[in-house]
């Protein structure tokens, strides 16, 4: 089983509070956790990679275990305690300069310490 | 008794504001999709309670929204806009060859007949339809390949599609505006397309005086009745066609200026045009700092200021180009949205003005429905 953790306005797109937990079939990759999620949330399809290149969009970040993922292949194994679980798979909507409040606020996302370095909570 | 719905799509979610007939009392609902920019919503001609929605976030992309209760509950229906065939490029900024790149939606425009068929007009600029509802999009792909996308070129605000005329009169028949390349036509659902720019003039930025493409058209509307005629708001110049789109000649006459986003027309009167003078080129507000909805009662040439009711000191807001609409009661309403938040309504074709809301973020667009 594997854990999930989405941005807040993804989690109201796709309807859902907290953590999704999702099984997921064979190697525990960012492509195989991603696929199953897409598959049971479709309303979430396009919004974290490309719909045709599967390319993670720009301004979405992969974090696991206070590590940022994102630039590592998408077939590459996540971490061991992710797949067993233990940690989540944190989806992250980046600071992006002043345009957007996403992750200004405290509040949810707070508890979701990522790296020290690159995010402002 | 008939009512309205106005549908506002803002920088950080959607608004509907409703009324019954007098448009005195409004009741706002929302913010739906809070914290996503809208930049357009638009209800069904043949099904009312059917509306699509825009959705959009530089995070997380395009979401298409559609509604079957008029707006009480949504549902995200397809999102997948893939160019169809070879994209080619466009013009950059800077002049140099750019590949097209799907941005976002700009302008949903459903059938007229079917509430299952509906347009979207896209940035980088390019027409697509869904046949089923929102579910599956195919883009027409006769407009992009008409051979003079290697000329277009992004406005400040990106190469967006903005406007989707369907016109009631002439199945088949659809007219689309790209900021900036200018207007085109179809004339056969949307399979093949030709430039409609003769008569416009952007000495300004494009040096050829003939050009076929390349002029920063804004806005265009037609009062459906009289579909051969339509009136343009270009970034120089209000412009009007009466032979749907061949030729086009100048009606700015006494407007204070020669800039200006939306324009609309009187649901009743088709002479009757309005328009929102704004200063360019880079300032963007209201000459005088005062807000002001231009009328002409002839077609143009001959414009009054319409005041009563709209800030006249200090008023610095802009009026976006999808941010005007008019219902069709008897007493025609006109509303708009402004960048300051504010959603303006007159219950008598603008001779008075309330504000049904002052503090909304910034409107991106305004549509209404007239309601049995």
């Amino acid at each position: 089983m594997i854990r999930v953790v989405l941005p807040a306005h993804l989690r109201t797109l796709a309807r859902l509070a907290g953590e999704v937990e999702l099984e997921v079939e064979g190697e525990i990759t960012q492509r195989s956790v991603l696929d199953a999620l897409e598959g049971r949330y479709p309303m979430l399809r396009g919004t974290i990679r490309d719909q045709v290149t599967g390319q993670r969009r720009p301004y979405v970040r992969f974090f696991a275990c206070e590590q940022d993922l994102s630039h590592q292949s998408p077939d590459a194994p996540l971490p061991a305690t992710v797949a067993a679980g233990a940690e989540p798979f944190l989806i992250i909507g980046a600071i992006a300069g002043g345009t957007g409040p996403l992750w200004n606020r405290q509040g949810t996302q707070g508890e979701y310490h990522a790296t020290k370095h690159t995010f402002a909570f | 008794m008939s009512s309205v719905r106005v549908l506002v799509g803002t920088r950080k979610g959607a608004f509907l504001l409703t009324s019954d007939g007098k448009r005195e009392r409004w009741q706002v609902s929302g913010p739906h999709f809070a914290g996503w920019e809208i930049y357009h919503l638009k209800g069904s001609p043949a099904d009312p309670n059917r509306l699509y929605a825009s959705q959009t976030s530089g995070w997380f992309g395009q979401v298409i929204q559609r509604s079957g209760d008029g707006g009480q509950t949504w549902e995200p229906v397809g999102n997948k806009f893939v160019y169809n065939g070879p994209t080619g490029t466009h013009q950059w900024y800077d002049g140099t060859p750019h590949p097209w790149e799907f941005k976002r939606v700009w302008h949903l425009e459903p059938s007229l007949d079917d509430p299952d068929t509906v347009y979207a007009g896209v940035e980088d600029a390019a027409l697509f339809r869904s046949a089923d509802g929102g579910k599956n999009w195919e883009e027409l792909a006769g407009l992009r390949g008409h051979g003079s996308g290697p000329q277009w070129q992004p406005g400040a605000g990106g190469l967006g599609l903005h406007t989707i005329l369907l016109d009631p009169a002439n199945p088949g028949r659809i007219f689309i505006a790209i900021s900036a390349a200018g207007a085109f036509r179809s004339d056969d659902c949307g399979q093949t397309w030709r430039p409609i720019n003769r008569g416009l003039h952007s000495p300004q930025f494009l040096p050829d005086g003939a050009a076929e493409v390349g002029h920063c058209v804004h806005r265009i509307a037609m009062n459906p009745a009289r579909p051969n005629v339509l009136f343009m708001q270009k970034h120089w110049d209000v412009m009007r066609s009466d032979d749907a789109g061949e030729s086009w000649h100048e009606v700015s006459g006494n407007l204070p200026t020669d800039f200006g986003f939306p324009i609309d027309v009187h649901a009743h009167e088709p002479d009757t045009v309005y328009v929102v003078p704004i200063k360019s080129d880079s300032e963007h507000f209201p000459p005088e700092g005062k807000l002001r909805v231009y009328r002409s009662r002839t077609g143009g040439n001959e414009w009054e200021p319409l005041t009563q009711g709209l800030p006249q000191r200090d008023c610095y807001v802009n009026v976006l180009r999808d941010a005007m609409a008019v219902d069709s009661l008897d007493r025609c309403g006109v509303y708009f949205g402004t960048t300051g938040g504010q959603v303006y309504a007159s219950a008598d074709a603008g001779d008075h003005w309330i504000p049904i809301v002052r503090d909304l973020p910034a409107v991106l667009s305004v549509e209404v429905q007239t309601l049995a």
